[in-house]
Order: C-alpha cells, then sequence, then structure tokens
C-alpha cells in the first residue's frame, strides 16, 4: 500500500483530482481510497487529503501521517509545517512549482522530487490556474500505482480531452531528480 | 450484472435506497448527509428513480412526510445529520411506536456545542432509545448493501420497525473506495415489494394514533420491545439471505474478526473497524493474542452475541466516537459491561473514547488500545477511560 498526501488551495481541484486516481485504480480492478480533510471551506485556504492505492483491499480509513508520495499543487504551501510533516525516508515529492528544489526548502529525507510546473501549463492551456490535471500527470510519471492510460481515460471523462493535454503534458515536462 | 466501481459513502447510500424503489422521499439537506438527498433529487430529476421527491423546509416535515407516506403504505426514505436529526426528534420517536418500517440513513456527525460540522457518532448515539433499529457500516459496500438488508429487516412482519442505516461522516460519507453496485433485478429478486400495513386508506377510514390510556401503553411497548428481541433472529437471518444472493456476509448483528484464539479483544463502531483489523493483525505480529468485534447493531443491542463471543476472553475494551455523559464513559462499553455482567469471567477492561468532532482515529490509537489491554490482560477490573487524544 502506497500512502499519499496532497496539499492545495481550495479551488485548485484537489478533491476532484484525487477521485479519478481512485476511479482509475478501480477500473484496473486495483484498490483505491480517498478521505478529502475539509476544514472551513474558503476559496484559496490550504486544502489537504489521504490518498491510498494497493494491491490489496484497504481498510484503514484514517489520515495519512507518514506519506509515501506529497503532492503539493501549490509552492507557496512549503511554508506550512504541516506540508512536509511525516514524510518517509526516500519517500518522493511531487509538486507545482518553478522553482529548484533547493528553493523549496524540500527536506533532507526525500527521495525522488518530481518537479512540475503544473500553473503553467494550465494557464497556457486553459488561461487560469487549475493544476489539478497536470499534477496527475506528473503522478503518472513517477508512481506506477496507477495505470496511465486508465487515468488519462478518466481525465478525459471528467474534464474533457484538453485536460488529458494538460496531464501529457505535465507528464512529458515534469523534471525528476533524486533517488 | 452487478458492477464495479469507485464512489463515496454518500453516494453508496443514495444508490442503495434507489435499488430498495422508495414510492417517496422527502428530505432537508445537511452536513455531511446532503448528498445522499441531492442524488436521490437528480436521480428522480433525471428519470432514473421512480419515485415521489418531496422537498421540505426542515427535518422535522422531513419525518413527518415520509411518516404519512409509509402510514400509506408506501416505502419510503430520507436521510440526516446531527442537528438535523435533533430537530427530527419528535416525528422520529412517533415513527418506531407506530411500528412503520423505513429506511433512514444518519450519515453521523458530532453534535454541538462546541461548534462542530465535523465527524462524530453523538448524534444516533444520542437517539438510540428511541424505538428504532440502528446499525453502523464500516464500508462502502456495507452502507449500499445495508440499505437493502434495512428495508428487509424493517418490514419483516415480525419486526416491523423502522431502520437507521449509520456511518461515518466525511471518513465514509466522503471517502470514495470501490464496490460493487447490485443489478437491480437481483435486488428486486432479493427484497419483494413493500406489502406492509396501510393505515390511512381512503376507502377504510379510521384514526391513527388516537389517545391511549396507560394500560394499552403498556402493552404496546412491550409489543414493540418483544419486537426488537425478535429483530436479534431477522437480522442474522437476513444476512444470510443477503450471502446467498449476493455473495457477501456481514456477520450479523457482529462481525469477529481473529477471535478464535484471542485473549485481549477490541471492540470497535462503524469505519474505525478497518484500522482497528489493521491493528489487530499487526498485534498479533508482535506475539499479542487480538481480535476484534465489530458491533455492527446498535439497538436491538447484541447482548447475547457479545457475551458469547467474549466467553473465554482476558480483556476487553469499546472504542467510542461518542461519550456518555452520565457514566464518564463510552456508551457502548457501559452496554458491553451490561451484557458481561452474568459472565462467568472477570475481565479487564475499559472505554476508550476518540474521533469526537472530526479528530482522527488513527492506526496508532487503535494499536495504542490493544497494547494496553495485553498490559491489563491478568489482571481483572475496570481501568480508567484512555482518551485517545493526538495521534
Amino acid at each position: 500500500m502506497k500512502e499519499i498526501r496532497l496539499h492545495g488551495r481550495g479551488g485548485q481541484g484537489v478533491v476532484k483530482a484525487s477521485h479519478i486516481v481512485v476511479k482509475a485504480a478501480v477500473r484496473k480492478d486495483g484498490y483505491g481510497q480517498f478521505i478529502p480533510f475539509f476544514g472551513v471551506e474558503r476559496k484559496g485556504s490550504p486544502v489537504f487529503g489521504f490518498l491510498r492505492l494497493s494491491d490489496a483491499p484497504i481498510r484503514r480509513k484514517t489520515q495519512v501521517y507518514a506519506p509515501d508520495i506529497l503532492v503539493i499543487f501549490d509552492d507557496t504551501l512549503v511554508k506550512l509545517p504541516a506540508t512536509y510533516a511525516g514524510l518517509k525516508e526516500g519517500g518522493t515529492v511531487i509538486i507545482n512549482s518553478t522553482k529548484t528544489a533547493e528553493e523549496l526548502d524540500i527536506p533532507a529525507q526525500a527521495g525522488e522530487i518530481a518537479i512540475v510546473d503544473a500553473t503553467g501549463i494550465s494557464e497556457s492551456l486553459f488561461g487560469k490556474n487549475m493544476p489539478n490535471t497536470s499534477m496527475l500527470g506528473a503522478l503518472a510519471k513517477v508512481t506506477d500505482m496507477v495505470d496511465k492510460d486508465a487515468l488519462f481515460d478518466e481525465i478525459a471523462e471528467a474534464f474533457g480531452e484538453s485536460n488529458r493535454t494538460a496531464a501529457q503534458k505535465a507528464y512529458d515536462t515534469v523534471a525528476i531528480t533524486g533517488k | 450484472m452487478a458492477k464495479r466501481v469507485a464512489m463515496t459513502g454518500n453516494t453508496a447510500a443514495y444508490t442503495g435506497a434507489s435499488l430498495c424503489r422508495p414510492d417517496l422521499i422527502a428530505a432537508y439537506p445537511i452536513t455531511p448527509q446532503s448528498s445522499v438527498v441531492e442524488g436521490l433529487a437528480q436521480m428522480v430529476y433525471d428519470g432514473k428513480l421512480d419515485s415521489n421527491f418531496v422537498q421540505v423546509e426542515s427535518e422535522h416535515s422531513a419525518m413527518s412526510v415520509v411518516q404519512g407516506a409509509a402510514a400509506a403504505g408506501g416505502r419510503v426514505f430520507t436521510a440526516t445529520s446531527a442537528q438535523g436529526l435533533a430537530l427530527m426528534y419528535e416525528p422520529y420517536f412517533r415513527m418506531s411506536t407506530l411500528r412503520i418500517p423505513m429506511v433512514m440513513a444518519i450519515a453521523t456527525r458530532e453534535m454541538t456545542s462546541p461548534e462542530t460540522i465535523w465527524s462524530g457518532q453523538q448524534d444516533a448515539m444520542s437517539v438510540r432509545e428511541a424505538g428504532w433499529i440502528q446499525m453502523y457500516c464500516e464500508s462502502n459496500q456495507e452502507i449500499l448493501d445495508m440499505m437493502i438488508q434495512g428495508y428487509m429487516i424493517a418490514e419483516d412482519p415480525r419486526v416491523q420497525l423502522p431502520v437507521n442505516i449509520c456511518y461515518d461522516g466525511f471518513y465514509s460519507s466522503h471517502l470514495i473506495e470501490g464496490l460493487e453496485i447490485p443489478a437491480q433485478e437481483d435486488v428486486d429478486a432479493f427484497l419483494p415489494p413493500h406489502s406492509g400495513y396501510t393505515y390511512l386508506d381512503p376507502g377504510h377510514p379510521q384514526a391513527l394514533d388516537p389517545l391511549t390510556p396507560g394500560e394499552l401503553m403498556l402493552q404496546y411497548r412491550k409489543e414493540h420491545l418483544d419486537a426488537m428481541a425478535r429483530a436479534l433472529t431477522v437480522i442474522d437471518e437476513v444476512d444470510a439471505r443477503f450471502a446467498s444472493s449476493f455473495g457477501r456476509s456481514y456477520g450479523g448483528l457482529i462481525e469477529e474478526y481473529e477471535m478464535e484464539d484471542a485473549d485481549v479483544v477490541i471492540i470497535t463502531i462503524g469505519g474505525m473497524s478497518g484500522t482497528g483489523k489493521d491493528a489487530v493483525d499487526a498485534a498479533r505480529e508482535q506475539g499479542i493474542k487480538a481480535g476484534l468485534i465489530k458491533l455492527r447493531f446498535v439497538r436491538p443491542f447484541p447482548a447475547q452475541r457479545l457475551a458469547v463471543a467474549l466467553a473465554g476472553k482476558k480483556a476487553f475494551a469499546v472504542v467510542d466516537r461518542s461519550v456518555s455523559f452520565g457514566w464518564s464513559r463510552g456508551p457502548m462499553y457501559m452496554e458491553t459491561k451490561a451484557a458481561v455482567a452474568d459472565a462467568d469471567e472477570r475481565y479487564a477492561s475499559f472505554s476508550a473514547i476518540g474521533g469526537l468532532g472530526g479528530a482522527d482515529l488513527s492506526f496508532d490509537h487503535m494499536l495504542g488500545v490493544i497494547r494496553k489491554l495485553d498490559e491489563i490482560k491478568n489482571e481483572p477490573g475496570e481501568r480508567e477511560p484512555l482518551w485517545l487524544m493526538q495521534n
């Protein structure tokens, strides 16, 4: 089982993106689970959610304290202590940013670091910052826990072909270092 | 053909309810239940569900409308949470004491104050003496399946009582996972159309619920309690019938996990049960003979099955996601103690309380409860309540 914690801001589509991942996992007869954490619901306020992927049924229904993978939709969130908290030794950080790993204060225990300009991709394709489907493209690149084709089909079904394009662009341009 | 898809707990609830072909749904939205009745409203609007959807101005009206429709012989559904449940208490109590069967989903939520909209089982637990059957689900599959079982239990001529299908707000209601949707024709074959009593019939006018003297009241209450006692059997029967039709068994009143050789037992309610099972596995890897009982039905209380399951064990704890203000412990802990009061064993035991107001009930919490049980298991007697605070 892989535990993934997603950090974003209200309105960036964290919940919808996570639903797509779970649907893609189930479509391929795998197991996925996502629990959103609802705070005070306001556009722009920090939001997070807990995603699990496994090849066996997932029984626990709890928050994620020691993520294998962090998916960070907004690089201003790295200032919050909760964002990098608990990352596993050798864990993966996927972050929407144009900055370098050093500038992002990525914790020492991180293994793979995947930086993708999801905001740039989204703004060039949709004219606004809707980074969620681009972040999924980056996720598909760094983990084999989710089938890329199934994931991209779910993206296209939910948000249209232009979002498949966004995901593909992120898949192609995500810069992966470390490991 | 059954279909495997990913859906949230609330979607599972309304999908299950829709498969039971309710004649009428009346509802008022409240967090975290809202998407249950929004989903049903959408299905009726889209022509995917042939039912009457009545939008009302409060939960009190929701329960009153479904009560009238059920008294006229209809199969009815509604859903609520927390303050909505509190507001509907007056017709809620009357629903069970009129002996009218129905199913109502409760996406359980903490009761205010302090102000909260998040998870907790205090809402449903607080109305467990209102005469309804009450059960708590662990998974989204169980939520969907129990809607179907719920109508069969409620409408059984030996029971004739309304049923609450409860599941954790947010931790289940908004959790998405895969499940199997049974085919409509298989549900139709399992659950016959509702053919209960019709109290309100223009062809045979009669007064419903006239002022009733105490001697008759005593008789009514005794019959209600007898029906609750019969439900203990019916619930297990329906679980077995469901298993033979759909291939999924939940154990009826309780589910037992790794209990055969267990010394110490953690008793769980609702979504925390899966986390508890993971903790049992981890404890066993550390050499602790742990087992788990999932308390599925709270009303009627499965006292006898609990006593049998706990026979020969050394220690137990009940993890309550609510409190008993009068006992300063968890409510299901106190009821479990009552269930084993006549047992030969003297248990070591404690009440564990956590997960209030949306707080997490973590794997470490569950494993901590099991470890503490293992520490105290050889010295019988009750210990101080364990508050499952910060992870």
